[in-house]
């Protein structure tokens, strides 16, 4: 196998590109690859200061890395969930990747600062463990920018998230989730612009470079997560790749080209259309009077209302 | 051959020479899903693993979608 750039001995063929690459070209690629969804999607704009939310895992250390490589003011964000050993080896993961490149990372732990974590939050909320963290993980991350004034919150969603999460909606035909399933999100009505910077490259080519980059990660699954039908879509659409390789990437492009705009309407039809309020106990915007988050808090913690600052580890901002 | 097997972690004594294709195919798995890796680097995808080896063939899958 020789690498379609140098002719060298390859390290990892990417079926959907039907080429082969060492592992200099295939940094290069993941780098090219970044560059180009920023500038097609107009994610950043020079000199944009970007707030990565970072779990430790392989997507969202190879995201940071690769904005710094690429020259952003980037720092990171991570979360304590509270899920057992998993969350403070996830944690562990991000803290020492700050610390090996002196690199900026806030981080809020729920237990500590919060009084709940996530199983038990669930719980209280009557809530699936994905969804009270995804709720907790978007809140937090929206705060944070806004407290810190930066101008993006970049996930690390690669191409197979989003084409899971766009089967999975399009089998229910979710019209509301589906028009907002862009790699961009503008800022307004109070959110910060999020930012998708690795919806061109799918996740065996996040776990590569964070290996040729010498970047440990947590490589177990979150346990709240085994068995959760995201997992179940990835594992679909992986059998149909691997007999027809580029279905993944043609099915999120295909859709992003040529339907998207059909479902634009949706979005004025659910909360993203609905007229916001600032949350009376913490100020973020809210469809109610007391946002979900401030209500998950309050069923899992107790009536206290809670106003979140960032814990900065490295440095403030 | 040993072999690890991550998420969850696997170990398995597997006969070789045998390419990475096939030793995918012997155990169920999607090349899409996983990397394999020998002394701490990735082994293409035609690489042959003699019978002495050691690696670690890791899923690259995971399940959060928030």
């Amino acid at each position: 196998m020789k690498c379609r750039v140098c002719r060298g001995p390859a390290v990892i063929d990417i079926r959907r590109h039907n080429a082969n690459f060492c592992a200099e070209h295939f940094l290069r690629l993941c780098r090219d690859q970044v560059a180009k969804a920023i500038s097609a999607f107009d994610m950043l704009a020079p000199g944009d200061r970007v707030l990565v939310a970072v779990s430790g895992g392989k997507d969202s250390l190879a995201l940071w890395d690769l904005l710094i490589e690429l020259g952003y003011e980037a720092d990171g964000f991570t979360i304590g969930l509270g899920i057992g050993d998993y969350s403070a080896t996830s944690s562990g993961f991000a803290r020492r990747f700050a610390d090996e490149r002196g690199l900026t990372l806030h981080s809020v732990d729920l237990p500590d600062d919060l009084g709940f974590d996530i199983p038990n939050g669930a719980r209280a909320a009557k809530r699936a463990p994905c969804s009270a963290c995804g709720l907790t993980k978007r809140h937090l991350f929206d705060e944070a920018a806004r407290d810190g004034g930066y101008d993006a919150v970049a996930t690390g969603h690669n191409l197979d998230d989003e084409a899971a999460v766009l089967f999975g909606n399009t089998l229910r035909w979710q019209r509301e989730y589906l028009a907002r399933q862009l790699p961009v999100l503008p800022a307004g009505r109070g959110f910060p612009r999020k930012v998708k910077p690795l919806v061109r490259l799918g996740e065996r080519e996040m776990a590569a470079y964070c290996v040729l980059r010498g970047i440990e990660y947590i490589v177990d699954e979150c346990p709240m997560a085994v068995g959760n039908k995201h997992l179940g879509y990835k594992e679909a659409l992986n059998a149909i790749e691997e007999r027809s390789p580029g279905s993944k990437h043609d099915f999120y492009f295909g859709f992003l080209d040529r339907a998207v705009e059909l479902f634009r309407d949706a979005e004025d039809e659910t909360v993203a259309g609905a007229p916001l309020s600032p949350c009376v106990r913490c100020g973020a915007p809210s469809g109610g009077e007391v946002c979900a988050f401030c209500r998950l808090v309050e069923r899992a913690a107790g009536p206290t209302p809670v106003r979140l600052r960032p814990r900065a580890e490295a440095g403030a901002p | 051959m040993q072999v690890e097997l991550r998420n969850p972690t696997r170990h398995l004594d597997v006969p070789g020479p045998v390419s990475i294709v096939a030793l995918l195919a012997r155990l169920g798995l999607h090349r899409e899903s996983v990397l394999v890796i020998r002394d701490g680097t990735l082994v293409p995808g035609d690489a042959m693993l003699a019978d002495d080896d050691s690696v670690e063939i890791r899923s690259v899958i995971s399940g959060g979608s928030a």
